[in-house]
């Protein structure tokens, strides 16, 4: 079976899929990344599918899956390099890709963590200080 | 290996390790190509093709699938003949509903792949096996 290389540049996990996957491979993938996650504390992961010519449901599940597992452990998920005809033929499979987030390029990818990680520091106290009410209340 | 261009060449090959699904791709892609499907059909086409050499190994136990090309006169296509021993299908209309699965999995191998071809033929009998046959044609 072969391995699908998860390579670290800086806060970000790169998984660029160079092979025809086998189902095992897939499912390899999901826990090597898991690991790497926590290993490395990184905040962001980019798949590049730029190389398959297609996805079907179990590879579109194991991209969810990913981006499941990348959450709970906090970093991001986005999918880049997905071509119009795997695209075309996703939709009419009738895959959602819930919870996915695209780019079209591994450039845009890394814009995409990056935005996603500074707009979470700005927003986060301001909403947790809008939800629990004024402060007021608890002296 | 490769199929010439003469019509109503086709080539056998087992199911029964995920190695196979692989192979079935492959296959598959080759021969869409030398039947000049466009881009998007013959993605659609090895899309729908995973998707029922999965379900050939996963649920039937393993089988076989047996790749053509067919000529009505007016138009060139290929097509896929996927037949196994295994259990067969109770329910026919049910394991056609998007989500529905025995396996674990999405649920859109049979009826998403139904929606990726222009034709789709599937017998089955229970304690017998199943076979599914699809075709997809030039445009």
């Amino acid at each position: 079976m072969e391995r699908v290389p998860v390579l670290k540049i800086g806060e970000i996990l790169l998984v660029s899929i160079q092979v025809d996957m086998e189902d095992q491979t897939a499912l390899q993938l999901q826990e090597d990344l898991a690991d790497r996650i926590v290993a490395t504390g990184a905040s962001g992961v980019i798949i590049d599918i730029t190389a398959l010519d297609i996805v079907d449901s179990f590879i579109g599940r194991m991209l969810s899956t990913i981006a499941s597992i990348s959450k709970v452990l906090d970093a991001d998920t986005v999918v880049v390099g997905m071509r119009p005809a795997v695209a075309i033929t996703l939709v009419e499979l009738g895959l959602s890709l819930n919870g996915i987030r695209t780019a079209l390029n591994v450039e845009r990818g890394m814009e995409l963590i990056a935005a996603a990680r500074s707009d979470e520091w700005d927003s986060e106290p301001y909403e947790e200080r809008a939800a629990d009410g004024p402060l007021a209340t608890f002296s | 290996m490769t199929a010439g261009l003469d019509l109503g060449r086709s080539q056998t090959q087992p199911i029964v390790s995920d190695q196979d699904v692989v192979r079935v791709r492959k296959l598959v892609r080759t021969v869409a190509v030398e039947t000049k499907l466009s881009l998007v059909d013959q993605t659609k086409l090895v899309t729908a093709a995973s998707e029922l050499a999965r379900n050939t190994l996963v649920y039937g136990g393993g089988g076989e699938v047996q790749v053509s090309t067919v000529d009505n006169g007016r138009r060139k296509g290929v097509r896929i003949s996927f037949s196994d021993s295994g259990p067969g299908i109770a329910d026919l209309d049910l394991a056609l509903t998007d989500g529905y699965t025995t396996g674990g999995g999405l649920g859109l191998g049979l009826s998403g792949a139904r929606r990726l071809v222009d034709e789709f033929d599937i017998e089955t009998a229970v304690g017998e096996g199943t076979r599914v046959t699809v075709t997809k044609w030039s445009r």
